[in-house]
């Protein structure tokens, strides 16, 4: 074949992956018992382009167990299998197997065989029960990887197959068809070959072949157009029935038998944490591109064509510029700026995605977990269309998978301990914009902190001293520190004590916050704030000499004039200031930086007390100056990593100031002394 | 023609590209405390005036700090401290050369600080490119790529790649500042 499909084996791994969700959202939505059709042929559709994709890679092995999928799909399309939980587990289940071999498949490693086995064969063992149940003869001829059944009864199709000439120019495989049409049933292939040229004549990529194909088997007339789904446009088709098919009775039936649940769900969860693993790796890969919705495109088009009519106007001002047309030059001025800021702002919505896309895969966890642990969880999502930042987002779904994990297994009492409140608790996720910052929460209605045991493990672990009184906040903020667990027993939901201070790590890396409120017996509520975006934060600008610094005001707690008498000498090096009670470290950003003419004079300056990583300094400046938000550029790039310096930006004037580093300054410093 | 390709070998890389794709080879002269060097004018981005820049925390002398070069942050490296010579004030005539230096990193631009920009120099013969002579360790002369004489006047044809180098401009840096530690102790 002429056309090099190399190029579009990445967007088919990109489009089954985006599959695999449709259909985990799907069987996820699907009411036991009730056939939702609708529902089922979403599902049946997204498995059915992957086998499509798969098929045209030579992906056998994804291809083969889609089609066992696909295969029990179609049974509970047509009705004749019931939507039973375990079905719907397995299929689940199925659906963690497939992005495995996804994943297997495009880094080149090996295939869990024994797992795909397994499941294939569990998937079989479904349809058999169906077949046996029904006790209908109507089971279907499974050819490929499917055990092979009994012969079908008489029935099927008759189908005319003349490709145009052209088929193969599309990357369309005759072969392929007959393929998949084998696996509906019987399949006897009668080529025609009265079209076939004189081998002078022939064009190697035209197909000159005509086909008659028998189907015996009780396959749909759908599902038999639906193999020819992809060529109908390229042939002249025609399927007739070979004998009058029996549309087979529909069969309702319940669960009646749900054994190896427990087991089913418990290797579930290995295959959750493989999927976990797994997204470490993939996350690299996927991290080059980035699907933008066509509006925020067309914005941008459009606010350039604004920008370009500004700038057109500014340049007939400038051609014959006098001092009467002032006020229109001012005019235009403002009108640039209100481009520039809008165009801005939509440039960054570019960057911006739904948190849905980190949200959607908590239902499948709750389900999955609360399952395990026997209690009974409602999740309650909102807010899932907020934007934020994508570098944000994929930092942030790890640690909303820990504080999901700790309200299930820690928040969320079990049945029968909840007191009056209703047996089935809520989990409550929430994502809003508020003063420029996104908010998340993660909330339950469980058992809340409890704030003896915090109490007992800090004074332990000598984090509190005996005796004293601590507030409720400061009780709380325990849980962040590494090492402390009030779990009773460890599970492996959560409880080792290795989290919450990861947790906190994660979202200060990407300049956020975590709060923690807990009422006891009433639940707790976990909100994370978030900056809107990466490449902009708001800066706090102050002079040093004739250098100008940039502190970004999140880290600042205050600003204050110093008095001498309040600075001691602590082993005649490290400065320290008596403050509200504390004494704080002065960091004399002159000294660290090098900067001339710079106001020596503790008393003549002002001392910005910032916060990173827990801890406070003070940083000695001459004088604060505005405060603006700035963008974020590489130092990096052009130059290398500067301790001290988290990266640079361009100033009013033009100039370019260096963005504060408050963590790193704290280790350089700590280094020093 | 065989002795061209020999000589070739011992210049840099990608005067070796140039012979073989172009006839002549063109390098932007500029002087520096009264010599004169050239680099390959394929490398200069631009010549701009020189403009005050952000001083840089805790890098070599010769890093004079960064410079907005149209929203990009470009370091700025002064030659004559980079050559070891005595710093000027800097003058009307002092002018900025912002280089693409490729690095390992991909392309970094940089700038350098020079006395003055003097013209461009079309060498057609590349034979006339002469290898620097070996003062053994006496002169560093890794970054020069070549010599050329034009009307008594010699040009030293500067590698830029090497001397703007921004990890070997550090790990030199760290040697200095352990020869000085020694040295005060």
């Amino acid at each position: 074949m002429a056309i090099d499909i190399g190029q579009f084996v990445q967007t088919f791994f990109e489009e089954s992956l985006e599959g695999l969700d449709i259909m985990e959202a799907g069987l996820l939505a699907l009411p036991p018992g009730a056939a939702d059709l609708e529902q089922i042929n979403t599902i049946f559709r997204a498995a059915h382009s992957i086998k499509g994709g798969s098929g045209t890679f030579g992906f056998k092995e994804v291809t083969d167990f889609t089609h066992v999928m696909e295969t029990l799909l179609d049974k509970m399309r047509e009705g004749q299998l019931a939507v039973t939980s375990e079905a719907v587990n397995s299929l689940l289940e199925s659906v963690d197997c497939l992005r495995e071999m996804l994943m297997a498949v495009r880094q080149n490693t090996d295939i869990d065989n024994a797992r795909v086995g397994d499941l294939q064969g569990r998937l079989t063992q479904l349809l058999e029960r169906k077949g046996a149940a029904s006790g209908t003869a109507d089971a279907t001829g499974h050819r490929g990887p499917v055990a092979s059944q009994p012969l079908p009864p008489a029935g099927g199709w008759l189908i005319g197959f003349r490709p145009h000439l052209d088929l193969m120019h599309r990357g369309n495989d005759p072969v392929r068809i007959f393929r998949e049409l084998a696996a509906l049933g019987d399949l006897t292939v009668r080529p025609d070959f009265s079209r076939l040229p004189r081998l002078a004549e022939i064009q190697p990529e035209d197909c000159y072949l005509a086909w008659e194909l028998e189907l015996r088997g009780d396959a749909g007339h759908e599902a038999v157009t639906e193999v020819f789904a992809w060529v109908e446009d390229d042939c002249d088709l025609s399927i007739d029935a070979l004998v009058e098919t029996v549309v087979p009775p529909v069969t309702g039936k319940t669960a009646a038998e749900e054994p190896g649940q427990g087991e089913l769900l418990l290797e579930r969860r290995s295959g959750d944490r493989r999927k976990s693993d797994r997204r470490g790796s993939g996350a690299a890969a996927d991290s080059g591109s980035i699907r933008v919705s066509i509006d925020k495109v067309d914005a941008v088009i459009n606010l350039v064509g604004e920008l370009v009519t500004t700038q057109s106007m500014l340049s007939a001002l400038g051609v014959d510029f006098d001092m009467d047309r002032i006020d229109k030059l001012h005019e235009a001025l403002d009108q640039l700026d209100r481009n520039t800021r809008d165009l801005q702002e939509h440039v960054m919505r570019i960057r911006m995605l739904p948190v849905s896309s980190v949200f959607s895969r908590f239902p499948r966890m709750v389900h999955d977990i609360s399952e395990k642990l026997g209690k009974r969880v409602e999740l309650q999502i909102s807010g899932e269309q907020t934007e934020i930042d994508k570098t944000v987002i994929e930092k942030i779904g790890d640690p909303l998978i820990h504080l999901v994990r700790n309200s299930l297994d820690h928040g969320i009492e079990p049945p029968g301990e909840r007191g009056t409140k209703p047996q089935t608790g809520i989990i409550t996720l929430n994502a809003y914009h508020k003063s420029g910052s996104i908010f998340i929460e993660v909330g339950d209605d469980g058992r809340g902190l409890d704030r003896d045991a915090l109490r007992r493990k800090g004074l332990d672990s000598g984090l509190l001293r005996p005796g004293e009184e601590y507030s409720d906040e400061q009780i709380h903020e325990l849980i962040f520190h590494p090492g402390l667990s009030t779990a009773k027993q460890i599970s492996d939901v959560s409880g080792r004590g290795v989290g919450m201070d990861v947790v906190r790590r994660n979202i200060q890396d990407v300049g956020g916050n975590i709060q923690i409120a807990s009422h006891p017996g009433r639940g707790s509520m976990i909100t994370i704030c978030l900056p809107l975006t990466l490449a902009i934060l708001d800066g706090q600008l102050v002079s040093v000499g004739q250098d100008c610094y940039i502190i970004p005001l999140l880290s600042i707690v205050e600003s204050v004039q110093i008095r001498a008498e309040a600075i001691n000498r602590m082993a005649g090096k490290c400065e320290v200031l008596r403050f509200r009670g504390q004494h704080l470290p002065i960091l004399r950003l002159y000294e660290l930086f090098g900067a001339e003419d710079a106001v020596t004079d503790l008393e003549k300056g002002l001392l910005v007390v910032v916060e990173a990583d827990g801890r406070q300094v003070g940083l000695f400046v001459d004088d604060l100056q505005g405060q603006q938000q700035v963008s974020i550029k590489s130092l990096e790039k052009n130059f290398r990593r500067v301790s001290g310096v988290a990266g640079a930006t361009i100033l009013g004037d033009g100039r370019v100031g260096l963005i504060l580093d408050i963590s790193g300054l704290i280790r350089v410093n700590n280094a020093a002394m | 023609m065989a002795t061209k390709t020999t000589e070739l070998a011992t210049v840099g890389t990608h005067l070796k590209r140039e012979a073989t794709t172009a006839e002549g080879l063109q390098y932007l002269t500029f002087t520096l405390a009264g010599e004169s060097y050239g680099i390959d004018i394929l490398q200069v981005q631009e010549i701009r005036g020189w403009v005050p820049v952000t001083k840089v925390p805790n890098a070599p002398s010769f890093v004079r700090g960064v410079m907005n070069l149209r929203g990009a942050i470009v370091p700025v490296i002064d030659l004559r401290l980079r050559f070891g010579l005595e710093s000027v004030e800097y003058t009307k005539t002092t002018v900025v050369i912002v280089v693409t230096v490729r690095s390992e990193q991909g392309g970094r631009i940089v700038g350098m600080v020079v006395d003055g920009v003097s013209d461009v120099l079309n060498i057609n013969n590349a034979a006339d490119i002469k290898d620097p002579p070996d003062f053994g360790t006496a002169v560093n002369t890794e970054f020069i790529s070549g010599l050329v004489t034009i009307e008594a006047e010699m040009v030293m044809l500067l590698d830029v790649d090497r001397l703007l180098s921004i990890e070997e401009m550090f790990a030199m840096e760290s040697i200095r500042g352990a020869d000085a530690a020694r040295a005060t102790a």
